[in-house]
C-alpha cells in the first residue's frame, strides 16, 4: 500500500493538496498519525534530542536535552531570549557541532543526508538569503542543488504569495515578505519534517494568520512540525504540544493545555462602576485586588476568591457588576513562573 | 494509479523517493547562484576590458615610440609584442577581479547567512565547496581565455601597422597566452579558499590584495632567498610565464624558472580548495 502510494508523481504542495487538506485531516483523525508513516519505519518523522549539550568555552549553551517531537503536531519550542532554541535548532540540522549527545530526524543524523531539503524544511532566519538576488533566482539554485523540479519554485512562491516579487531583488524586501520566502524554502523539497524560528517576527497581522492556518494544515497531512518563539501567546495559538527550555535545560515537554494548567495563580477579572467600594470589600474578605485594563476602564483582577464568592459579596454589599469573568491561567503566566529563574537576561526587577 | 496520484502523498515518502545526489547539480545550482547577482557581470566585463584596454595602450606605445627604437629592436622577432599582448598592469585587474569573485563565492553566503541556508540545503559541505571551485573554475577559465586571445589580437592589430607583430607559432607565445588566461581561475580559487578561511568579504578581499599584489613587491630578485620566496607567488609565475625570453640567472639576478611557476599555477588553487573543503567541513556553520 505504501509503495503504490509513493510510486506516482509527486503531487507536492499545490492546490491540490488545498483541497484535499480536509479529507487528510480527517483520515489522520480516525486512522491516528502513525498510519501517516508507513513503510519507512514507525519514526518516519520525528525529530529525536538525546543528552544535547553544547559548550562555548566555559559558557554552556544547551545542556543535556532530551525530548521528542513526534508528526502529525504542531510542537512550540519555548524559552526566553538567549535560552539556547536556536543553538539546538542548529544541532539539530547539523550546522553546529555538539559537545556530546547528539539529535536525530527520522532515526538518521541530518548531517549524514548529502541532500537536504527532501528531509527536513528549516527557516533558521529569514535574512539568511543573499541581497542582491531574487527570490526566484534563490529558490532555483536551492531546488536544483536537490533535483527537486524547478516547476515547484514557481509553486511554493505561489503558496507564500511572493508571485508577484518573485523577480525582484531580496534586498528590498521587507522582513515580513522575507519571512514568506524562508518559508517557501522549507516547503521547497516537500519534506515530512519543518522546522521554523521565530517565523512571524515581522509579519503583519493577515501574514501571522496565514502561517498559523500554514502550520496547522501541515500538521494535518502527517508532518512534523517544530516552531520556535518567544512568544507564549502564539503557541497558544497555534501549537499542540510545547518543548519549554530555559538557560539551556528542558523545562517542561508536554501538551499546550497540560502546560498552562501548571500555572498556580488564577485570578477573577470583575468590572464594576464601584471600584473602590468592591475592592474594600474584597480585601477585608481576604482576597488580593489590582487594577486592570486600561486607564477609565473600571477593572480589577482579584485572585484567592473564587467568582461565585466574588458574585456574592457584590450581591450582598449593593454593588452593581458589569463583568465577572473567571480567566483560566494563561500559557504566558505558567511559562513565567517556569522559567523566572532561568531568565538569561533579566531586566531590573524580578517580579 | 490516476486517481492515487491525485491524492495528497504521504509526507514521509519524501525520504524514499528523493533521487539520487548527483554532484552535477550542485555545480549547476552554484552557476545560478554565481550568474543571478549583477556584480558577477559588472566584474567579468571589467575583467575583460581592462586587460584589453591595457594591451591597446602598450601596443600604441611602441607603435609611437617605434621610429626611436634602434636596429635590434626593430628586427624580428619583435619579443616586446609578447609584453604588449599580456601586460601586466592589465592582467593585475584580472587577478584582483577574479580572486574577488572567487573569494565572494564563499565569504558572500557568510556574510549573509545564506551559508546556513545552503547547508541545510546540502549537508554535505565539501561537496558544496568543490561545486563552487568548479564553476569559479570554469567561469574564469572562458573569461580569461577571452581576456588573453582578445588582448593578443588587439596587440597585434595595432603593432602590425610597423610590422612588429610576433605569431602565435613562434616558440613559448602560446605558453604566454595560456599564462595569461589561467591566472583568471587560478587567481579565483585562491580567493576562493581565502573566502572560506576569513568568511567575512571585505577581509578577504584585503587579504587576497595583499597576498597576490603587494606582499611579492617585498621580495626582489637580485638575492637568492629574496627571489626564492618571490617566486613562489602567482604574479611571479605570471611574469615569468608570459615572457618568452629572460636572461639566464647570475649573481644579482635570479629569475623564476618555468617548471617553477607552472608548479605555482597548480599548487596554490590545489592548496586554497583543500583547505576551504577542510575548515568548512570542520567549523560550525
Amino acid at each position: 500500500m505504501a509503495s503504490s502510494l509513493t510510486a506516482g508523481p509527486r503531487p507536492g504542495i499545490d492546490l491540490r493538496a488545498y483541497a484535499c487538506g480536509l479529507v487528510r485531516a480527517a483520515r489522520v483523525a480516525v486512522a491516528g498519525p502513525m498510519r501517516m508513516t508507513p513503510g519507512d519505519g514507525h519514526r518516519g518523522g520525528m525529530i529525536e534530542v538525546h543528552e544535547l549539550t553544547k559548550r562555548y568555552g566555559d559558557k554552556t549553551a544547551v545542556d543535556g536535552l532530551t525530548f521528542t517531537v513526534r508528526p502529525g503536531q504542531v510542537t512550540g519550542f519555548l524559552g526566553p531570549n538567549g535560552a539556547g532554541k536556536t543553538t539546538t535548532l542548529r544541532m539539530i540540522l547539523g550546522l553546529d557541532t555538539p559537545t556530546s549527545g547528539g539529535a536525530t530526524v527520522g532515526g538518521v543524523r541530518f548531517a549524514d543526508h548529502s541532500r537536504g531539503l527532501r528531509h527536513v524544511g528549516a527557516l533558521l532566519d529569514a535574512h539568511h538569503v543573499h541581497p542582491g538576488r531574487s527570490a526566484e533566482a534563490h529558490l532555483r539554485a536551492l531546488a536544483r542543488s536537490n533535483g527537486i523540479p524547478a516547476r515547484r519554485v514557481g509553486e511554493v512562491l505561489e503558496e507564500v504569495g511572493l508571485t508577484e516579487a518573485a523577480r525582484r531583488r531580496v534586498g528590498g524586501f521587507s522582513l515580513g515578505m522575507k519571512q514568506r520566502l524562508g518559508i517557501a524554502t522549507a516547503l521547497l523539497g516537500d519534506p515530512p519534517v519543518l522546522m521554523f524560528d521565530e517565523p512571524i517576527n515581522g509579519m503583519d497581522p493577515e501574514g501571522v494568520m496565514w502561517v498559523r492556518r500554514l502550520f496547522r494544515r501541515l500538521a494535518s497531512e502527517g508532518r512534523t512540525v517544530f516552531l520556535s518563539s518567544h512568544l507564549m501567546t502564539e503557541m497558544e495559538n497555534t501549537a499542540d504540544q510545547l518543548v519549554v527550555i530555559g538557560r539551556g535545560r528542558l523545562v517542561a515537554a508536554e501538551p499546550v493545555r497540560d502546560f498552562a494548567a501548571r500555572s498556580t495563580r488564577r485570578s477573577v477579572l470583575v468590572r464594576t462602576p464601584q471600584a473602590a467600594e468592591l475592592t474594600a470589600v474584597l480585601l477585608a474578605a481576604g482576597a488580593e485586588v489590582e487594577p486592570d485594563g486600561h486607564a477609565g476602564s473600571e477593572g480589577l483582577s482579584v485572585t484567592g476568591l473564587p467568582a461565585e464568592r466574588i458574585g456574592a459579596l457584590a450581591f450582598d454589599n449593593r454593588v452593581m457588576l458589569h463583568e465577572l469573568t473567571t480567566r483560566s491561567a494563561s500559557l504566558e503566566e505558567a511559562f513565567m513562573e517556569l522559567t523566572a529563574d532561568s531568565v538569561e537576561y533579566l531586566a531590573g526587577q524580578s517580579r | 494509479m490516476s486517481t492515487l496520484t491525485s491524492l495528497p502523498r504521504p509526507a514521509t515518502a519524501a525520504a524514499v523517493d528523493a533521487p539520487r545526489a548527483r554532484f552535477l547539480d550542485l555545480v549547476a545550482a552554484e552557476w545560478i547562484k554565481l550568474r543571478s547577482l549583477r556584480s558577477t557581470w559588472w566584474t567579468l566585463v571589467v575583467a575583460v576590458l581592462v586587460p584589453w584596454g591595457a594591451a591597446a595602450a602598450a601596443a600604441t606605445a611602441d607603435y609611437d615610440n617605434w621610429p626611436n627604437y634602434g636596429p635590434r629592436e626593430q628586427a624580428a622577432p619583435h619579443l616586446f609584442a609578447v609584453h604588449d599582448s599580456f601586460p601586466l598592469e592589465g592582467y593585475l585587474v584580472v587577478m584582483l577581479a577574479s580572486g574577488a569573485l572567487g573569494a565572494l563565492a564563499m565569504a558572500g553566503e557568510y556574510g549573509s547567512g545564506l551559508i546556513r541556508t545552503t547547508t541545510v540545503a546540502v549537508p554535505a559541505r565539501g561537496s558544496v565547496v568543490l561545486a563552487k571551485a568548479v564553476v569559479q573554475t570554469v567561469a574564469w577559465t572562458v573569461v580569461g581565455w577571452i581576456c588573453a586571445v582578445g588582448s593578443y589580437l588587439i596587440a597585434q592589430a595595432i603593432l602590425s601597422g610597423r610590422h612588429a607583430t610576433i605569431p602565435l607559432s613562434y616558440d613559448g607565445v602560446l605558453r604566454a597566452m595560456a599564462a595569461a588566461a589561467m591566472v583568471a581561475p587560478v587567481c579565483a580559487l585562491i580567493g576562493l579558499g581565502i573566502g572560506a578561511l576569513v568568511r567575512h568579504a571585505g577581509g578577504a578581499i584585503g587579504i587576497l590584495t595583499f597576498v597576490v599584489l603587494l606582499l611579492p613587491q617585498f621580495f626582489s630578485q637580485n638575492k637568492q632567498w629574496s627571489s626564492d620566496i618571490r617566486h613562489v607567488f602567482p604574479i611571479s609565475a605570471f611574469g615569468r610565464l608570459t615572457e618568452i625570453w629572460t636572461a639566464p640567472a647570475h649573481p644579482g639576478f635570479y629569475p623564476a624558472t618555468l617548471t617553477g611557476s607552472t608548479l605555482v599555477y597548480l599548487i596554490w588553487p590545489v592548496v586554497s580548495v583543500a583547505a576551504a573543503v577542510w575548515i568548512v567541513r570542520r567549523r560550525d556553520v
